[in-house]
């Protein structure tokens, strides 16, 4: 008789898990580098956001997709009558993971922190003049001249809790002068889905599940443990997944994606990562540096620069370089940013002969010599993309000189004022998906805040204009024509030339599927397992 | 020995400052540390108010200056990488370097040593000579390759070994080890087999050279004229004279051991050194990279140290001669 209601009673607890569904799920992931900080002003990097924004979250959140949808804020509008005036309402009941309330203040503490000079987020808030609290449940965030766009920002900047952040004296975001570690570096307390349990930098972290968190009916939030371990080697990181050690690996090596594809106890998914990668030109110098043409800049003429972008095969590049993981592009903008058509993104048909002509035609019937900059450490094969251009441009009599060395030496040429380098690879992503964010960074001429990232020297003083007025533009039919017409103007220039955008892999486990999230930063709280 | 060893000392001083200094003078080529520091969206203006607040502009000499000063004092600054204190993250990663270190020169030592002996002792057997073709392999091969290899034997195919990590550690004081725990030593049989496979074979090559030369001489041949039996003739009279080349290389061995157990930290995620220092190169971590360099050649001038002393345990004439030295 005892036996049996032993058994009886193992029976029923076993029921009872079972129908709650409450079995211990852990996920163990692993990618190439770790993250940097858990400050989650500290800095403004891939891995870093990516495990932050499980620990904490902002007003709004974009899904896989990149759709921007409410998280802590549950709607916004704009103040209708003071369109310099966007007005948040925040999720009632949310609490941090110590327990106590979200309030207004909480928001515009954070926003306050986010704008601080040791803060790595204030550009995207440069809009911003004040955030004020209306009421617990309402804060407003005025800008210093209309600002249709802020909204694209407020996904970025994570909440944290105020009176957590002043008990533990971290009012201020990670500054790398202090001679002590800031307390938010190892230590969280946000709303996000799941709690830091333990951090050891570059070793692991481990995360439990929020039992408490707000959208527990929303969405799937059934794993209930995250161990995320960084593996710095591409064959180890491979090894584990296939040992079973790791459930999902983020960084998949793209030489291991047809392997893996093969496998059967593995998913393998991939999909376009918001990050095109091109060269840039420089067109606004008087002379090149390290070319062999006396007293001109061959890149300043158009032609040559028609001519190069016609000579780059960019098929060649998408099948023996990247092995079929890319995407052939004729614009510097992934498709799901706003200002995107199909038109745009036409790639130019390779045509040696007729490059040949223009080149002649600009007065280099012989070519002439130039240095290519290129990274090795920071784009999926970027050396080997430069490598594959150097021989395509040798083909239309530019001898290309390549340099190709790690993204700290490198992109400093890129960014110092003047630029160091006359022809360049870089990788840009969107994260406001609209297309001032290219225009402004990349396009307008290199003043002030603006065209911070633009090391062509390209400036163009009417279209600067246009660009500006999109800041302050709320029109959207109009403030889309006008987008429509820089980026005419732009495609015809050609200060860049546009090679693909990037492909993401992410392998997994059978029993999960995790979608290839288009800002590379995976929500794991979507994750569902098969049995 | 006193003055001998506070010479070494006053050197050894010398070696740390001229390591800063070469050090210094280089990181320039590594690259600048602001643009992997800030996001995309800084601006000019950002950026180079970051470096001027970091110092990054001033000359190198004066740069160098600023570390010794602070370095004087035990102050290596904060990691531009992680915003965590220098001090901090080398000494969460020392146990791990150490730990791994240490077990894998008293693993290529003991089999060294005793391969080799028997490779000198049966010179010409199939045994030996699998073992000396074996060990040719273990010179020529990279060490990364040999760690892949391990894990694809003994991590994904036969699932008995970790392929990355240290397992599970258990916290002593501030230190951390894994011996204590059964994923601890499991995680660390692969990435010891890996870092001593080139140290053994180079011991054993070495001893079995020695072993040889030894058994030519006359003592040897005099002490088998006395009937001494050949195993003692082998292990008191032969072995013992072929150790000081031997203690020489596996101290010096054990010294780049833990300084440059890097490929071996980076194929097995090895939370060590060596990969924290791959990290800072990557991201132009100047202050981590300068205080990694500055503890290996600190572990270098002491293990060169220890070395020479060892010498006067080792070998009875280096003694005799110190005491004949005194009576003058």
């Amino acid at each position: 008789m005892k036996t049996f209601s032993k058994a009886f009673l193992a029976v029923l607890a076993v029921g009872t898990i079972l129908a709650s569904g409450v079995q211990a799920q852990t996920l163990k992931w692993a990618r190439s580098g770790d993250s940097l900080t858990l400050d989650p002003h500290g800095q403004n990097e891939g891995p870093t956001t990516t495990l932050n924004n499980h620990i904490y979250e902002a007003l709004t959140e974009r899904d896989a997709a990149g759709k921007l949808g409410p998280a802590l804020a549950v709607s916004w509008r704009v103040l209708p009558n003071d369109p310099s005036v966007w007005e948040f309402k925040l999720r009632p009941g949310v609490k941090f993971h110590d327990g106590t309330p979200l309030t207004a203040d909480d928001v515009v503490f954070s926003y306050q922190r986010a704008m601080q000079p040791t803060s790595d987020f204030k550009g995207y808030l440069t809009s911003v003049a004040d955030v004020t609290k209306v009421d617990d449940n309402t804060v407003q965030i005025k800008t210093k001249s209309p600002d249709p766009l802020l909204i694209n920002a407020t996904n970025s900047i994570l909440i944290m809790s105020k009176a957590w952040a002043e008990k533990n004296n971290t009012t201020k975001a990670q500054d790398f002068k202090n001679k002590e570690e800031n307390f938010a570096v190892r230590n969280a307390n946000g709303t996000g889905p799941f709690v830091l349990v333990s951090r050891e930098p570059d070793v692991k972290t481990v995360m439990k599940r929020n039992d408490a968190y707000w959208g527990k009916g929303e969405v799937p939030l059934q794993v209930t443990e995250i161990i995320y371990t960084p593996i710095k080697a591409d064959a180890t990181r491979v090894a584990a997944l296939l040992s079973g050690e790791i459930d999902f690996v983020q960084d998949v090596p793209v030489q291991d994606i047809a392997k893996l594809k093969e496998d059967q106890k593995i998913r393998l998914n991939s999909g376009p990562e918001n990050r095109t990668i091109f060269f840039g030109m420089n067109v606004g110098a008087a002379d090149l540096k390290s070319d062999n043409v006396d007293g001109k800049n061959p890149f300043a003429d158009k032609r040559v620069r028609q001519a190069m972008n016609m000579a780059v095969n960019r098929a060649a590049i998408q099948r023996v370089v990247m092995r079929g993981e890319s995407i052939p592009t004729g614009v510097i903008m992934p498709p799901f940013v706003n200002g995107w058509t199909k038109e745009l993104d036409a790639v130019p048909v390779g045509d040696v002969a007729a490059a040949k002509k223009l080149m002649a035609d600009a007065g280099y019937p012989n070519g002439f010599s130039v240095t290519l900059h290129c990274p090795n450490d920071r784009y999926v094969n970027d050396e080997a993309i430069c490598q594959a251009v150097v021989g395509m441009w040798a083909q239309i009599g530019i001898k290309v000189n390549l340099v190709s060395q790690s993204k700290s030496i490198h992109f400093p040429l890129v960014l110092k004022q003047p630029a160091e380098t006359d022809l360049y690879m870089y990788g840009w992503g969107v994260p406001t998906f609209d297309s001032n964010y290219i225009f402004t960074f990349l396009y307008h001429t290199r003043e002030g805040s603006l065209g911070s990232s633009n090391g062509t020297g390209y400036s163009n003083k009417e279209l600067d204009k246009k660009i500006q007025s999109l800041n302050i533009e709320t029109d959207t039919a109009k403030r889309n024509a006008t987008i429509a017409e820089i980026w005419k103007v732009l495609k015809d220039d050609i200060v860049y030339i546009p090679i693909h955008n990037q492909t993401l892999a992410y392998a997994m486990k059978k029993n999960i599927d995790i979608p290839v999230d288009v800002s590379n930063t995976p929500k794991l709280k979507m994750v569902k397992f098969a049995n | 020995m006193f003055a001998y060893a506070l010479r070494s000392l006053v050197l050894g001083l010398l070696v740390l400052v001229a390591v800063a200094f070469i050090a210094f003078s280089m990181f320039r080529f590594v690259g600048d540390p602001v643009s992997n520091m800030v996001g995309q969206e800084a601006t000019l203006q950002d950026r180079e108010e970051l470096a001027e607040r970091l110092g990054l502009n001033d000359p190198w000499p004066l740069q160098f200056a600023r570390f010794m000063g602070n370095a004087a004092r035990g102050e290596f600054g904060v990691s531009y990488r992680q915003g965590r204190k220098v001090s901090d993250l080398i000494q969460e990663r020392l146990p791990a370097t150490v730990e791994l270190a240490v077990l894998s020169a008293i693993f290529s030592t003991v089999f060294g040593v005793m391969l080799g002996i028997y490779a000198a002792i049966h010179r010409t057997g199939f045994v030996s000579n699998t073992i000396m073709t074996l060990s040719l392999v273990g010179v020529s091969l990279p060490t990364f390759l040999i760690g892949i290899g391990l894990i694809y034997v003994f991590a994904v195919e036969l699932r008995m070994l970790p392929s990355f990590g240290r397992g599970d550690v258990i916290k002593i004081g501030w230190w951390s080890t894994g011996l204590l725990t059964e994923s601890g030593l499991k995680s660390l049989v692969m990435p010891v087999l890996t870092l001593g496979f080139f140290q053994l074979t180079l011991i054993m090559r070495l001893v079995r050279s020695e072993m040889l030369e030894a058994m030519r001489t006359d003592y040897v041949r005099f002490a088998r004229a006395r009937g001494i039996s050949e195993r003692s003739i082998q292990m008191r009279h032969a072995l013992r004279n072929t150790l000081v080349p031997v203690v020489t290389i596996a101290g010096l061995q054990l010294g780049s051991v833990i300084a440059f157990a890097i490929v071996t930290e980076t194929v097995f995620q090895w939370p060590g050194l060596g990969s924290l220092f791959v990290n800072a190169v990557q991201f132009a971590d100047v202050p981590v990279m300068a205080a990694y360099l500055m503890f290996v050649a600190s572990v270098f001038v002491i293990v060169s140290l220890v070395v020479d002393l060892l010498y006067f345990v080792i070998d009875p004439r280096l003694r005799s001669q110190s005491r004949l030295g005194k009576a003058h």
